[in-house]
C-alpha cells in the first residue's frame, strides 16, 4: 500500500515535462522514468476511479441505514409498523467470501512476481538465488480468474437458493438491499475479471514486460479493493440487520 | 525525458481515416468540439421547449403545431424535458466537456488527456444518454411529468400519469448513462491536471480556468456517483417492485404494491448531487470570467490565491447545503437552521470572487471585445441572481416563496443564464484558436445586448410575479382568479423571451458563417499569456508541434513594468531577471 501511494506524491511541475500521451499509445519505452510515469498515471487514475465507485456504495449504505429505520403504515390496523425483516444470510455467502479473499492473495502473488521480474530486468542482475519463474505469474493470474469466476458463480447460487426459499428482491427491504448490493458488487467484479483477462492476454501475447506490469498492477489494486468492498458489504448485511 | 516524449508522440500520430479523425476520435480537441456541438443542439431543443411553455402561459387555448392544445400534463412534460436537457446536456456538457476538454490539456502543456480512450467513451456515453432522453418524446405516453428533480413517488410509479411509463424509464436510463459519462470524464480531468502539467506549471501557476475545471471534476466525481446510485434505486422501484422511495400510497383508488419507502430518501440523495451540480454548472464560468476580466483589463487578476481558495471553499460548502432545497419537507427547524447558516456562508467566497473581479476591472485599460462583454454580463447576472440566494436560504422566507416564480427567477439567473453567458464568452474568446478565424464583431455585440437586456427583461419580472404569489409549475394561471391580474406581467415576459430567443439566431449565424468566412485569426489575437496562445491556430494534433513548452511565469502577467510589451507569456524567460516576481 505504501508503494502505491509513494508513486503518486511527486509533483509533475518539478519532475520535468512528461506530457506523454495516454493509454492508446502503442509505444513501449522501457526507460525506468517512462515506466514510472505510466505507473503513476495509471494508479492515480485508478485511485480517482475508486473514489467514484466508493460514492455509489456510500449512497447505498446511507439508503440502507435510512430505510432500515423507517416504519410503514399497516392499512389493516392503521398503525405504524416495522417492515424490515432480515432472514439469516445463506452460509454459502461466507464460503464465497473466502474464495474472493484467496483470489486477492493469488492476485498479490502475480503482482509480486512481475514486479520482481521488472526490478531484475532494470538492474540486469541474474542471480541464481532469486528465483523468477515467468510462467509463475501467468499461473497466478489464471488462478485468480478462476477464483473470481467461482465467486461470481457462488453469488448466483446464493441468489437461486434465496429465490427457492421464496426470498425475492421485492420481498422485503432487507432482501432488496441484499440483491442490490451483491449485484452491484458483482458487476464491478466482472469488470475486474475483464481487466484480468486483458492482463492475461498481454501476458500471452508477450507484450513488453513494463506494459504487462502496469496492466497487472492496476488490475491487482482494483481486485484488492473489490475484495475489501465485499467484506464491508458482508459486514453491513450481517451486523447491521 | 526527451526520448520517451518522442516515442510517445510518434505513437500518437494523427489518424487519417474520417471515422477515427472526426467520429471515434481520441483527440481531446475533437472530443471537446463534439461535446460543444452536442450542447449546441441540446440548447436549441431546450429553448424551443421553453418557448412553447411561454406561449401556452399567455395563450392557454391556442393550438400549437404538432402538439395541438397543451394539456396540463403536456405542460409538465415540456417543463421536465426543458430542465433535464438544459441542466445536464447544456450547463454540464458545454463548459466542462466542451471547453474543458479542448483547453485543459493545452493550458497545462500536455499533448492529450491522461486516458484518451476513456475520454472518447465519456462523450459517446453522454451522446447515448441524450438520445435516450430525446427518445422519450416518441414513446407511448410521451416524456415524464416529474420535473428535472424526479421527485418520488410520482417518478417511481408507472401508473402515476401519462409519461410515467416508458418515458420515465428512458429518463432514468438517460440520467444513469449521463452519470457514467460524467464520472469517466471527471476521472480524466483530475488525473490530467494532477499528473500532466509541464515543467514549471506549478499548481499556483495554473490559469484559473484550469483550477475551475479541476474543482468541477472533483465535485462531479463525488456527486454523480450518488445520482447514479439513486437512479438505480429508482429504476428498481419502478420495474422490480422494491420500495426504496415509495410509501403505501393510493393511486386512482387503488393501493399500490409498495410500502415503507421514503420519498424523502430520494430528495436527500438527489439534492446531495443536485446542489453540487449547481456549482458544476457555474464554476467553469467563474474560472473563465476571471481569465477574461484579467486579459481584457490588461491587469493581473486581483487576488489569484484568494480566487483559488474561494472556488475550493464554494466546492466544499456546496456539499453541505443540500437540505436548503428541502425546507418544505417538514424537516426539523434545527436541521433547517444548520443548512440555512451553511448556505449563507457560501455568500462569503462568492463575494470574494465578485469583489476580486471588480478589483481587477478597477483602473484597468479595458478592451470591450465580445468575450469581455459577456464576462462583465456574467458578473452582473451572478450578482443579480446571487443576491436572492440569501433570501431563499432562510426557511422563513423560502417556505412562502418556494413554490413561486421567485425561485425560477433566482436559479435561472445564477445557474442558467450566468453559466450560458460563460459559454458565450468562452465561444467568442476561443473561437479564433479552435477554428482559425475571428467571429464577426458587430454581430457579436448585437447578440450581447439583445441577450443581456433580454434575459433581464425575462427574469427580473419573475421576482415580482413570485412575490405576488404567482405559482410555478401551473399550466393555466389564467384559471386562478388572483393570478389573472398578473397576466400582463406574464405577457411581458413572453414577449421578452421572443426577442431574446430571436437574438440567439444571430449567434448561430455568426458561429457558422465565421467558420467559413470570418477574418483569419493570428496565433494570439487577444494578446493573452496562457499556453494555448503560444501554439499554432488551430493547434496541431499533438498541441505544440513536437515541442514541449516550459513555463516560467504566472498566468496573469499584464502591464508588467519594464517588460517590452504589456504582457508576458507563461513561456517567456523568467521575470526574476528583470527584478519581478515570476
Amino acid at each position: 500500500m505504501k508503494s502505491f501511494f509513494s508513486t503518486l506524491v511527486t509533483d509533475p511541475a518539478s519532475r520535468g515535462a512528461e506530457s506523454v500521451a495516454g493509454d492508446h499509445s502503442k509505444a513501449s519505452p522501457s526507460s525506468p522514468a517512462i515506466l514510472q510515469t505510466r505507473l503513476r498515471r495509471a494508479r492515480l487514475g485508478l485511485l480517482v476511479g475508486l473514489v467514484g465507485i466508493l460514492m455509489i456504495f456510500v449512497s447505498f449504505s446511507s439508503a440502507y441505514v435510512v430505510r432500515q429505520g423507517l416504519p410503514t403504515l399497516d392499512p389493516r390496523s392503521n398503525t405504524l409498523v416495522r417492515d424490515w425483516f432480515a432472514p439469516p444470510l445463506p452460509k454459502l455467502l461466507f464460503l464465497n467470501t473466502l474464495v474472493l479473499l484467496v483470489s486477492s492473495a493469488t492476485m498479490g502473488m502475480a503482482r509480486r512476481q512481475v514486479a520482481r521480474q521488472v526490478a531484475l530486468g532494470r538492474t540486469s542482475v541474474s542471480s541464481p538465488h532469486v528465483a523468477v519463474d515467468p510462467a509463475g505469474t501467468a499461473s497466478w493470474l489464471v488462478l485468480t480468474v478462476v477464483l473470481g469466476l467461482s465467486f461470481l458463480a457462488g453469488q448466483l447460487t446464493v441468489w437461486r437458493e434465496l429465490a427457492a426459499s421464496g426470498v425475492y428482491i421485492s420481498t422485503n427491504p432487507s432482501s432488496s438491499f441484499l440483491y442490490l448490493l451483491s449485484a452491484t458488487h458483482g458487476v464491478h467484479l466482472l469488470g475486474g475479471v475483464f481487466a484480468l483477462l486483458v492482463a492475461c492476454a498481454s501476458w500471452f501475447l508477450r507484450r513488453p514486460i513494463e506494459t504487462r506490469f502496469v496492466v497487472l498492477d492496476v488490475t491487482g489494486w482494483y481486485w484488492h479493493f473489490m475484495a475489501l468492498l465485499w467484506v464491508y458489504i458482508l459486514c453491513l448485511l450481517e451486523f447491521a440487520r | 525525458m526527451a526520448t520517451g516524449e518522442l516515442a510517445f508522440h510518434e505513437a500518437h500520430a494523427a489518424p487519417q481515416s474520417f471515422i477515427r479523425k472526426y467520429v471515434f476520435s481520441l483527440d481531446h480537441k475533437v472530443i471537446g468540439l463534439q461535446y460543444f456541438f452536442l450542447a449546441l443542439t441540446a440548447v436549441f431543443v431546450g429553448m424551443l421547449l421553453s418557448l412553447l411553455m411561454r406561449i401556452h402561459l399567455i395563450w392557454p387555448n391556442v393550438s400549437l403545431p404538432l402538439l395541438g392544445e397543451i394539456k396540463p400534463e403536456t405542460y409538465l412534460s415540456l417543463l421536465t424535458m426543458h430542465g433535464t436537457i438544459m441542466v445536464f446536456f447544456v450547463l454540464t456538457t458545454a463548459p466542462q466537456g466542451g471547453f474543458g476538454n479542448y483547453f485543459l490539456p493545452i493550458q497545462i502543456g500536455a499533448a492529450d488527456m491522461a486516458f484518451p480512450v476513456l475520454n472518447m467513451l465519456s462523450f459517446w456515453v453522454t451522446f447515448l444518454a441524450f438520445l435516450a432522453l430525446v427518445a422519450a418524446f416518441f414513446v407511448t405516453g410521451g416524456p415524464p411529468l416529474h420535473g428535472w428533480t424526479g421527485y418520488a413517488p410520482l417518478s417511481a410509479l408507472q401508473s402515476a400519469g401519462p409519461g410515467q411509463g416508458a418515458g420515465a424509464d428512458l429518463w432514468v436510463v438517460s440520467i444513469a448513462l449521463f452519470c457514467l459519462g460524467a464520472l469517466m470524464s471527471a476521472l480524466n480531468f483530475i488525473t490530467t491536471t494532477l499528473d500532466m502539467r509541464v515543467k514549471g506549471m506549478s499548481l499556483m501557476r495554473l490559469p484559473l480556468t484550469c483550477w475551475a475545471w479541476f474543482i468541477t471534476a472533483i465535485l462531479g466525481l463525488l456527486a454523480f456517483g450518488v445520482l447514479l446510485a439513486a437512479g438505480i434505486l429508482l429504476l428498481l422501484d419502478r420495474n422490480v417492485g422494491t420500495s426504496f422511495f415509495v410509501p403505501l400510497v393510493v393511486v386512482n383508488g387503488q393501493i399500490v404494491g409498495h410500502r415503507g419507502g421514503s420519498p424523502l430518501l430520494w430528495q436527500h440523495l438527489f439534492w446531495f448531487f443536485g446542489h453540487p451540480e449547481v456549482y458544476i454548472a457555474i464554476l467553469p464560468a467563474m474560472g473563465l470570467c476571471s481569465q477574461l476580466v484579467s486579459v481584457f483589463s490588461r491587469k493581473p487578476i486581483f487576488g489569484y490565491k484568494a480566487m483559488v481558495y474561494a472556488m475550493l471553499s464554494i466546492g466544499i460548502l456546496g456539499f453541505m447545503v443540500w437540505g436548503h432545497h428541502m425546507f418544505m419537507s417538514g424537516m426539523s427547524p434545527y436541521s433547517a437552521f444548520a443548512f440555512s447558516v451553511m448556505t449563507m456562508a457560501i455568500g462569503v467566497p462568492s463575494a470574494i470572487k465578485t469583489f476580486n473581479w471588480l478589483g481587477t476591472l478597477w483602473g484597468g485599460k479595458i478592451r470591450f471585445e465580445p468575450p469581455m462583454l459577456f464576462a462583465i454580463g456574467f458578473v452582473s447576472l451572478f450578482v443579480t441572481g446571487g443576491i436572492s440566494g440569501p433570501f431563499l436560504a432562510q426557511p422563513v422566507l423560502d417556505i412562502p416563496l418556494h413554490e413561486t416564480y421567485f425561485v425560477i427567477a433566482h436559479f435561472h439567473l445564477i445557474m442558467g443564464v450566468a453559466s450560458i453567458f460563460g459559454i458565450f464568452a468562452a465561444t467568442y474568446y476561443w473561437f479564433p484558436k479552435m477554428f482559425g478565424r475571428m467571429m464577426n464583431d458587430s454581430l457579436a455585440k448585437w447578440h450581447f445586448w439583445i441577450s443581456f437586456v433580454g434575459t433581464y427583461a425575462v427574469f427580473m419580472p419573475m421576482h415580482y410575479y413570485g412575490m405576488a404569489a404567482g405559482l410555478r409549475r401551473y399550466s393555466q394561471s389564467t384559471e386562478v382568479a388572483y393570478m389573472q391580474g398578473l397576466l400582463p406581467l406574464q405577457k411581458f415576459i413572453t414577449f421578452a423571451a421572443f426577442v431574446t430567443i430571436a437574438g440567439q439566431f444571430i449567434f448561430l449565424f455568426n458561429l457558422f458563417w465565421s467558420m467559413k468566412a470570418g477574418k483569419k485569426a493570428s496565433d494570439n489575437p487577444w494578446e493573452a499569456t496562457t499556453l494555448e496562445w503560444t501554439t499554432a491556430t488551430p493547434p496541431p494534433h499533438d498541441n505544440f508541434g513536437g515541442i514541449t513548452p516550459v513555463v516560467h511565469n504566472g498566468p496573469y502577467e499584464y502591464s508588467v513594468p519594464g517588460a517590452s510589451r504589456d504582457y508576458v507569456m507563461q513561456t517567456d524567460p523568467p521575470m526574476v531577471a528583470a527584478g519581478h516576481k515570476a
